[in-house]
This record gives structure tokens, sequence and C-alpha cells, in this order.
């Protein structure tokens, strides 16, 4: 039985289960439902709780624990000799044994047999039904094949009835329990608010994830490559091995990536530092309320175009125009029309990453900024201060923390992006600092490491998750630091 | 009245001597200040047009598509020649299709079929998506084989490019991809009718293709619609769920400030690092399939909760406490207040703040190119565990394709992206400004 | 200059009663914000180095006017003023007159004490400042000392100086501002219910502050609080509803106003 056909079962038996339930609450109730502690439907809602959340729950720890029991059982009927090799090579065998289970259902009786009979034949057969087999298998496959499939067409007929009478019991113990004097709307919303807890400690979940997922991969690595290789290595050559070659040939030097990515965020911040202070200051204390109504909006529509949109730009009219530009200015000067600016450049990724953070800077500073009292502005504006002095001399000294903050989650923001670099800031890893040249950054890399075939037991790829823990700290620092800041300046005006 | 306006004026105080106070060096500096704010705008709204018109401009013909009117002589001597397709289904499938368009389109041009080089040039105006054209023409009613059909097929690439005026014709001829012949018998085709741009359905209906003519946002929009929805589905409930929590139950103590401090965090990790996660629990620990639109909506899912939370617990601290005070009042339980009464208030800003949340996983490019969604798909998925790519991955690719037709390609498919966007803000805004409340 | 004696304040006083002039005169002045009219054709002259009190219950313009003698209503978007106002002779909102520098003549003080987030010195050095009234730091040192001399605040901060304005308490950042205010020698200054956030002996300290400026400066005060009016100053005017009612001497009005409206919002029969 499927799971989708389980799990409309048990939705139906939860539907009958609320029907029932605010029946019998009715019934007992007489017609009077002030005799009844919570409102009928409540009852209904209990049973179908009830009758839902064990069935679930059975269903979820059996679909996770099987599969495991099946695996550990089918492995262990492999023969000594195979158990004896490698993890790697024993996964292999369990992933054949796999694909060929599948193909095995394809199978009418007769081909059965003839492929029992031979197993050299499997391979051509499988195909036919388009199930490729990476090799010819050994005979103890086929076998083990076949007991993977009957192991598993018995869990799937034990799991359905399982389910459907944890179902049926929960909604029987619970039809049972409906009594006028019982609080059915307690225990409901008691189990609503365990669930709404379950939905926000997801927030927790997701860090812990990723914490733990990237520190596992992280470790993996460490153990391959000196975590002090990693950190101080001033050169980046990961060197993809051949397939089969366990050693860990390659440098991984994150220096020249970390220098890429602060060289080109820095660029960008000095773009979008001076242009997002400015209009923030423009938009808050001069402009109409009109010129505002339409400037603000369309400042912010940068920050929701996408990333790649942005790489694109880069690629396509900046980088070239750079180049263009530098090479008529070089041939201007020196009568020699070669560009000295690379089409794909710190230079080309800044200035376009420096674009897109134009709108996080004006709207953060914006925000800070309309924090200051108005009682502040008045004093000075009483004084005969200009609105320039007022704004330089009183509320920009006031609003400097807040900004300072605004400006760290900012800059976290151009040590994460990925698209733009990607797309315009090259793939060489290289210490250098003509801003006209081309570097790379960790957001590179860990795509450069991940597309493409993976192996999680080569270097090459558990670098990427290296990378990605080194830029989750600096970023979440960087963060956490400027949310304190902020929370400090706001604290101050209130 | 007043007694001012009735006594006389006593006379008026002497007016004491000027003081300078430097106010032309001081407007001078007030000047240029509010010029630099006006600067600073004017430079991020130039950015803006230049951004949007680069991609306009050149994006805005791939919506058209050039292509070839012409009778086809399904020629059997061509096709199946001996007559094999009643035992050998297979016959009609390997047929060397590209040579009946070829040659009709050479019978339309008057090029005789000993003439090679002319032969090549013809093919060469040809798209080589018409094999798969015709073939599935053929397989649908082999009854064809043998007549003539008048088919539109498409142009190649570069002769589109060439038609839609993007290739400079004063470069040497050795230098670009059309020959002068082939410009000619393009003039001569479109003069006849047979050669005209139709609108691009195959755009929007088409999966990827390693020919610019044929490619097409048809696989990545299944694939961003699947993950929208599944975004749609799971955090919609589990952000709001989150929230009202967080609002309206959680008492201040430690774990819910931790809650809060995740949450502010999470929502500034970068996105990439969520691919990371994705790949590394969904893929390698779950065993999910490798870029199925089912991981990358998990991903997305995840990435966007943050965002979803921080609106709606903003949208849950605009009502007003009076409105919970008053259910309490009544009777009602603190659940029954949130439901009947909080959350129908604060819906509006709730679902703008997952509008715009969904629109920022609509144009999210890097976590997914991590669980391999960079992948070339050319049939549509038919489920979410499919092999499937995305609208903003699908101009990552194309972005790295060397042809002039796929730039073309690309910033049509980021009109459409952004055209989706704006729709989606737009949708955003209006229901704020139908739903708003002034409390 | 010093701390005015008594026998000086009161020299300075007899010359007022004596020889009247008046400082700023407002004529049909109206304000409106946006489509609401706020204040109906006031016509209030204020006498040289004159306390003139403006009460009246919430709401009725008493601010809003005070707030059109040195223009900060232009801060506020929307905000229209017709009429005429002058200043010695001079019409300030005429297009020829500077905002900038009729603010440094008309001096404001407002009603939550304001202290910018910087060190005392810096608070009352701000005004002459950015007016480049002082040319040499000594000139500076000067003008603070005198001015938190004149703010009755000077032997409470002296060892002090550098520490944040913020930090004060409620009382002395109110004097800190009036000082602050009174550091770009103004001839006016506008004071806006300028104790309604301090406490009472707070309040008894910035009154007395508030009878010896005068000697120096013209006043102008907006107060909620009738006995504060009758306490500093000499002339009192009352509005309602946007509309000037009466305008008297202070001993006058509160003892035997013309209009009977004054007369019930003092005995206490609204507002």
């Amino acid at each position: 039985m499927s799971i989708s056909l389980l799990l409309l079962i048990i939705a139906v038996i939860g539907v009958a289960g609320y029907l029932f339930g605010s029946w019998r609450a009715n019934a007992l109730a007489g017609g009077k439902l002030s005799s009844l502690h919570s409102r009928p439907g409540y009852y209904g809602s209990f049973v179908a709780i009830w009758s839902v959340l064990p069935a679930l729950v059975v269903m979820l720890v059996w679909i996770i624990a099987s599969p495991i029991y099946i695996s550990s059982t089918v492995r262990g009927g492999f023969p000594e000799e195979v158990k004896a090799t490698s993890q790697a090579e024993q996964n292999l065998a369990y992933n054949m044994i796999g694909a060929i289970s599948r193909g095995l259902n394809t199978l009418s009786a007769e081909e059965r047999e003839a492929m029992f009979a031979d197993s050299a034949t499997a391979r051509t057969v499988l195909a036919a039904k388009g199930v490729p087999l990476a090799a010819d298998p050994a005979p103890y496959m086929l076998t083990s094949a076949d007991d993977l499939n009957r192991m598993t067409k018995a869990s799937g007929t034990f799991l359905s009835i399982l389910v459907i009478v944890a179902a049926l019991a929960g909604a029987f113990v619970s039809y049972r329990a409906i009594a006028p004097k019982f609080r059915a709307r307690n225990r409901v919303e008691g189990v609503m608010l365990v669930s709404l807890i379950a939905a926000s400690s997801i927030a927790i979940l997701t860090t812990v994830g990723i914490v733990a997922s990237m520190a596992t991969e992280a470790i993996h690595f460490f153990n391959m490559v000196p975590a002090w290789e990693f950190f101080f290595g001033t050169t980046w050559d990961p060197r993809f091995a051949a397939a089969g070659a366990t050693a860990s040939s390659g440098q991984f030097g994150l220096i020249p990536l970390l220098a890429g990515t602060l060289y080109i965020g820095f660029v960008a911040m000095l773009v979008a530092v001076p242009v997002g202070l400015f209009a923030a200051i423009y938009m808050s204390e001069y402009a109409s309320r009109t010129v505002r109504s339409v400037a603000k909006p369309l400042l912010e529509v940068l920050a929701g175009i996408p990333t790649i949109v942005y790489g694109f730009f880069a690629l396509i009219t900046v980088g070239p125009f750079l180049r263009d530009i530098s090479a008529q200015l070089n041939g201007l000067v020196t009568g020699n029309y070669a560009s000295f600016i690379q089409a794909q450049s710190v230079l080309t990724a800044g200035i376009v990453m420096g674009i897109m953070l134009i709108p996080y800077v004006s709207s953060l500073s914006d925000d800070i900024i309309t924090a200051v009292p108005r009682a502040l502005r008045d004093g000075s504006l009483g004084l005969g201060a200009t609105r320039s002095e007022t704004i330089k001399r009183v509320i920009m000294p006031a609003a400097l923390p807040g900004i300072v903050g605004a400006l760290l989650m900012t800059a976290s923001r151009a040590i994460g992006e990925t698209m733009i670099v990607v797309l315009a800031a090259g793939v060489a890893a290289r210490m250098q600092l003509n801003p006209f040249e081309p570097m790379t950054t960790v957001t590179v890399k860990i795509v450069n490491q991940l597309t493409g075939d993976l192996e999680f037991t080569s270097p090459q790829t558990l670098v990427a998750f290296a990378l990605g823990i080194t830029l989750f700290v600096i970023t979440l620092c960087l963060n956490i630091y400027a949310l304190y800041i902020v929370r400090k300046y706001r604290e101050q005006y209130e | 009245m007043s007694q001012v306006s009735t006594s006389p004026a006593l006379g008026i105080a002497t007016k004491p001597e000027r003081r300078d106070i430097g106010l032309r060096r001081r407007y001078a500096a007030e000047r240029r200040f509010r010029l630099y704010g006006m600067a600073a705008i004017a430079f991020g709204l130039l950015f803006l047009f230049l951004l949007l018109f680069s991609v306009v401009s050149k994006g805005y013909t791939a919506f058209q598509q050039t292509m070839i009117t012409i009778p086809i002589e399904f020629s059997e001597q061509i096709i199946d020649k001996n007559n094999e397709r009643a035992t050998n289904p297979q016959k009609l499938v390997t047929a060397n299709y590209p040579v009946v368009a070829r040659n009709a389109l050479a019978k339309v041009l008057g090029v005789s079929e000993d003439d090679r080089a002319g032969l090549k040039a013809v093919n060469g105006m040809i798209s080589d998506s018409v094999r798969v054209q015709l073939r599935n023409l053929v397989t649908a009613d082999p009854s064809i084989i043998g007549t003539t059909q008048t088919v539109t097929v498409l142009a190649h690439g570069d002769l589109d490019s060439a038609f839609k005026g993007q290739i400079d014709l004063t470069v040497p001829e050795t230098n670009r991809k059309v020959s002068d012949k082939q410009v000619g018998w393009m003039n001569q085709l479109a003069e006849s009718g047979a050669l005209s741009k139709h609108f691009n359905t195959g755009l929007f209906t088409n999966g990827a293709s390693s020919r610019p003519e044929a490619a097409g946002v048809g696989v990545a929009l299944i694939g961003s619609l699947y993950m929208m929805l599944i975004v749609l589905v799971l955090s919609l409930p589990i952000g709001v769920a989150a929230s009202i929590y967080l609002e309206e139950f959680a008492p201040k103590n430690r774990f819910t400030d931790l809650i809060e401090v995740n949450i502010n965090n999470l929502a500034a990790v970068p996105s990439i690092v969520y691919g990371l996660l994705g790949l590394a629990v969904f893929i390698n620990f779950a065993g999910f399939p490798r870029s199925a639109a089912l991981v990358g909506g998990l991903v997305l899912t995840l990435m966007t909760l943050p965002t979803i939370i921080i609106a709606t617990r903003a949208a849950l601290k605009a009502v007003p406490p009076s409105i919970r005070a008053a259910a309490l009042g009544l009777g009602a339980s603190r659940m029954q207040t949130v439901f009947h009464h909080v959350l129908p208030l604060a819906m509006p800003g709730i679902l703008t703040g997952t509008i715009i949340g969904l629109a920022h996983a609509l144009g999210e490019t890097a976590p997914l190119l991590l669980i391999g969604m960079v992948a070339f798909v050319a049939d549509v998925p038919a489920t979410p565990m499919d092999p499937a790519t995305a609208l903003p991955v699908q101009i990552y690719m194309w972005a790295n394709e060397a042809e002039r037709a796929f730039v073309e390609r690309t910033s049509g498919a980021i009109i459409v992206l952004l055209i989706f966007l704006i729709l989606m803000n737009v949708g955003a805004i209006l229901l704020r400004r139908r739903f708003e409340r002034r409390w | 200059m010093n701390m005015m004696s008594e026998a000086a304040v009161e020299k300075a006083l007899d010359r007022q009663m004596n020889d009247i002039s008046y400082k700023m005169i407002g004529k049909d002045v109206s304000v409106y914000y946006g489509e609401k009219r706020a204040l109906y054709d006031v016509n209030l002259n204020v006498r040289e180095n004159t306390v003139t009190a403006l009460i009246g219950p919430s709401g009725c313009g008493k601010s809003t006017f005070l707030r059109t003698l040195n223009r900060m209503n232009d801060t506020i978007d929307g905000c229209r003023v017709t009429g005429r106002i002058t200043l010695d002779s001079d019409d300030i909102y005429d297009p020829n007159i500077d905002v900038v520098e009729l603010r440094a003549r008309v001096g404001m003080v407002f009603q939550k004490p304001n202290p910018f987030p910087k060190s005392i010195y810096e608070n009352v050095a701000y005004g002459p400042r950015i007016h480049g009234l002082a040319k040499a730091k000594a000139d500076m040192d000067a003008i603070v000392e005198q001015s938190l001399q004149k703010a009755g605040l000077w032997n409470e901060v002296k060892d002090r100086l550098h520490e944040g304005g913020t930090g004060l308490s409620g009382g002395q950042q109110q004097r800190l501002c009036i000082a602050r205010a009174v550091a770009v020698s103004p001839e006016v200054i506008l004071m806006d219910e300028p104790c309604s956030a301090l406490d009472p002996i707070a309040t008894a300290k910035v009154e007395e502050l508030i009878h010896e400026l005068r000697a120096n400066f013209t006043i102008v005060i907006v107060t909620h609080s009738m006995q504060q009016a009758a306490r500093v100053s000499q002339r009192t005017a009352m509005f309602h509803l946007g509309n000037l009612v009466e305008e008297n001497d202070t001993d006058k009005m509160f003892t035997n106003p013309d209009d009977q409206r004054t007369q019930d919002y003092i005995m206490g029969r609204f507002g």
C-alpha cells in the first residue's frame, strides 16, 4: 500500500473521528449545549487528533527505522569476502543491489527465472528495462536483491496494518473518553500549543542543522588536510584528484580566497556606503513627501532584483564597459589601445555588488536616522543651524553607533554574496592588490567545488564545507555584533 | 477684540547691529551637501535604469523567434528507403529529418541538389531542432510520409540574430556566422513571406537545449513553480505558528530569547550556507535525489522562514492589545482569542510578508546550484522528485554560454523572472493598501 | 558680562515700564496645517525685555503661535503661515529674510529638555561654533562660562564640563538648553512649556532664571500653568480655539480680565 494511500486512510479516519466525536458530544448534551464543558467541535477535534497523531508518529518511526533495519540485515547477509572489503566498496555493492531490486520488480516471472539461472545476463536484461548497472553483478547480489524486495514488501504491509490499527485504536479510546465534564478544549489547545512550540523550534533546528552538518563534513576535511594548512595556507590549488586516487593532492589555502572576498567587499562598500548614506540622509531630511514616495520605492527595487541579474549585468554590461573604457583611456594616454581593466575583475564585481548594497545601506540607515528624536533636530534648528549643520553635527554623531551596526550588517551581506562574484569576479585564486585584475572569493569556490560530480570522501568536495563554516562564522559574528549595537542604540532613544 | 489692536503702537525696538554669522559660506555648504544627497539618489536610480535598460534592450527580442514556413516533402526515399517501418519502428525515430528540411528549403531557394556548398549553407539556416519537430510529426502520423506538408520550422539561431539585426553585416564575411549568401536568401524568404518573426512560445515551453533557438524556460518555470508551492505550503503555516507562539504565548525567558536571536541571525545567514545545509542534510544524509525541486523547495523554505516569521510577528504586534483584552474579557481562551480575533486581523500583513518572502525565494540562485539544480534538463518534470531547474538557475546556466543568441535568451528569461517578481510585489502592495487598517 | 545684580534687574524693569517698545509684532497671523486651520488672524505684539506668557487650554494654538515667531513651523510638512510678523522692523516671512539668521536672533527652548548627546561644553558651544561667534578657544571658553552662569548652571557643572550633557538631571538639562540658547546671544528667547517635564524644585529654579534673563532678553513663554504665568510674566495673552482672546498686563489679566472666557479659564471652568 503506498504511503499516500495510507495517509488518505488516516485522514478519512480522522474526519470520521471528528464527525463521530461531535455527534456524540451533541447527543450527550441533549440539546443543552451549556451542559458540555466545551463546544462539540472540540470533542470532535479531540477524537480527530487522537486518530491521526499516533498513527502519524508510528508511520514516521517505521519509515525511518525499517530501511535501516533492512539495510543492515541485507549487509549482514553478504558473503564473508565481501564483508572484508572497505566500507566504500560495500556501499557500492549495496547500491547495486538496490538497483537490481528495482529492476527485478519490472521483470516477468520467466525473465526472472532466466536471469537467476545466469547472473551474467542480468546487466543486459535490466538495461533493457531502463535500469543501467555499472558492472556485471555477482551472483549473491541477485539473491540479496530478492531478499531486499521481499523485506521491503513485508515491511510495507506491516506498516499499513500497524498504522491503521493505531489510528482506529486512537479514535476508539478518545471516543470513549467523551463525557459532558470532559475538558476537550483544554486538551485540544494543549496539542495546539505543543505544535506551535514545535514550529518555533524549527529556527533552532535550522541553526543546529547548519552548524552540525557543516561541522561534521568540515571535520572530515580536517582529518585529511590539517586545519592550519587550511586557515593559514596561502595557495589555493585543490587539483581534482583522478578517480580512485585517494591522496589529498592539492593545497587548500584559505587566505587568497579570504583576501579576494574582503577586497571585493571593500570595493563594494566603497561604492555603497557614501551613496547609500547620502541617499538616506536626503530621503529622511530633505526630500519632499512626493519625491520620497517615488524615489524610495524605486531605490528599494534595487534590493528586490535577484543577485543573478546583477551578476549577468556585471558580466554582459559593466565588465565589458570597464574593459573598453580602460582601453580607450590607455590609448589616449599612451597610444596603446590595450585594456588594463579585465572584464572579470575586483572592480567589476565590487562596483556591481556596491550597487546592489545601496538600498540595504540606505534603508537601514534611514531607519536609524529617523530614530533620532525630533527634539534634537528641533533643538539644533532652533539655534539657527542649517539643515546640513544639524545633520553633520547633531544627527550623524547621535546616529553613529546605529549606522555602524547597519554597515556591519551590509558588510556581512557583501561577504556572503555569491552570484555576482561567481559571474563577475573570476575564478583565479590570487593574492594581489590590483583591483583591475580578477580575484576569487570564498563563495565562488564553494560553488566551484560543489558543482559537478560530488564525492563525499574527497577533500576537494569537503573543503566546501570548511569554507562554508568559515563564511558562516564570519557573517554570524558580524551580525550578532551589529544586532547588539543596533539594539543598544534603539534602547537609548526609547 | 484684543487690546493690541485698539491701543496705538508705542514704537518699535531699535534693531541691534547685524552680526556676521557666515551665511554665504554656510549656505554654500548647505547646497553642496544637498547636492551630494541628490547625486547619490540619482546614481542609484541611474544604475537601476541602466540595469533594466540593459536587460530589456538585449532581451525583448527573445519573445519573438524567426521561423520559416515552407512546404516540406516527407520523402520516403530519405525517411524510410527500404520501407521497413512496419517491422522496425525505430526507423522513423532515427531517420535523417534535417535532410528532409534542408532539401525542402533548398527547393524553395532554387539550390541544386548537387551544390554541396550551397546545401551546407541552406542547412545552416535551419535549426537543428527540426529533427525532433519533424520526427514528432511523422511518428504521430506515419501516413504523411510521401506527402508534402506546409510546416513552420525554427530558423537557425544565427539567422535569427541576423534577421533581428543583431549581427553587424559590415563585418567581413569570414568573421561572422552568417554568410552573405544566407543573408540574401533570408531577405528573399522574408520578402515572399516564408520567413517571419512569430511570438516565441517555445521560450515558455521548451526545456534546456544546446541550440539557443530551441532553448526555453519551460522546465525552469515548472521547477520554480514546484518550489514556490513547497515553500508556500511549508513556510506559511510553520512561520505563522512559530510567530504566534513567540508573540502571543512564549514566556520571556532565555529559551525564547535564544529563538529570537536565532531567527534574526538566520535571516542574515548567506543563502549559500543554506545550500550547503541542503546538500549535507537532505541529499547526503536523508538521501533525497539531487536536482529535485523537492530539495530546492525545502532549502528555500528554511531560507524564507525567518523572513516570514519576522513579518508575521510585526503584523501580530500591530494588532492592538485592546482586541485581545476584549476577547479574553468575554471568556474566550487565549487560543481562541488568537485564532478568532488576532490572526484574522493580522492576515493582510502576514500575507504581504509571505509574498515578499516568496519573491526573494523565487530569485534565489546560489543554494540551488549546490543541490545540483544546475542540470541539463530537457523534459518537463512530472513530480517534484524529478530533476528540474529553476528560473534563476536557468539564467545562470545561459549566462555562461558563449553564443550571442544565448545573451538574448538570458535577458529574455530575466525579463520573465522580473515580471513575476513585479507581479508578486505589486500584489503585496495592493494587498497592503486594500486591507491596511488604522487603529 | 556677569550675572546682573538685583538692582540692575529692577532698573531694567523700570525702564521697560516707562519706555515701551515692541520687539515683535504679529498682525493677522493665521496658520494652516494642510487643510486644517490652527490659528485665526492673531494680532499680538511682544514687548522688548518683557516676559510675555501665552496661556490657554491645550490645542488652543499657543504653541503654534510661538513657533511662528522663529519659523520653526517651516520644519513641519504642510504648514502654512499667512499674515505678517516683524522682528524689529523686518518681516520675518519676507523671502529676503534668512531663516538661519532669524533663528540666531530668536532662540528657542523646548518643552522637553533636549541636550545633544555631546559634552556639556560642546552643547553650549554648539551655537556659537556654527555661527562662528568665537574666533579663538579662549573666546569660546568665555562664552560657555557666561552662558552657563546666566543659566545658573555654572557652579553645578564647572568641574565636569566635558561630561555628557544627557547625564544631568532633568532640571539641569533644561537649564543647559537655556544656556545653549543664550550662548548665541539672541534677542528673543521663545520657551515652549519649559517646565512641563520638570519637578517643582527644578521648575522654581527655571522660573527664577527666566526672571533674571528678562533684563537682557525678550522672552515669550508658553505655559499651561496659570500660576507660572502669573509668577514669571509681565504680559499675558490668552488663546482659545485658535483665537487670541485677550492680551493684557499679567496683573490685570489675573485679577480683572476683560473677556468672559479668560475669566472662566482662570477660574478653572474649562481647559
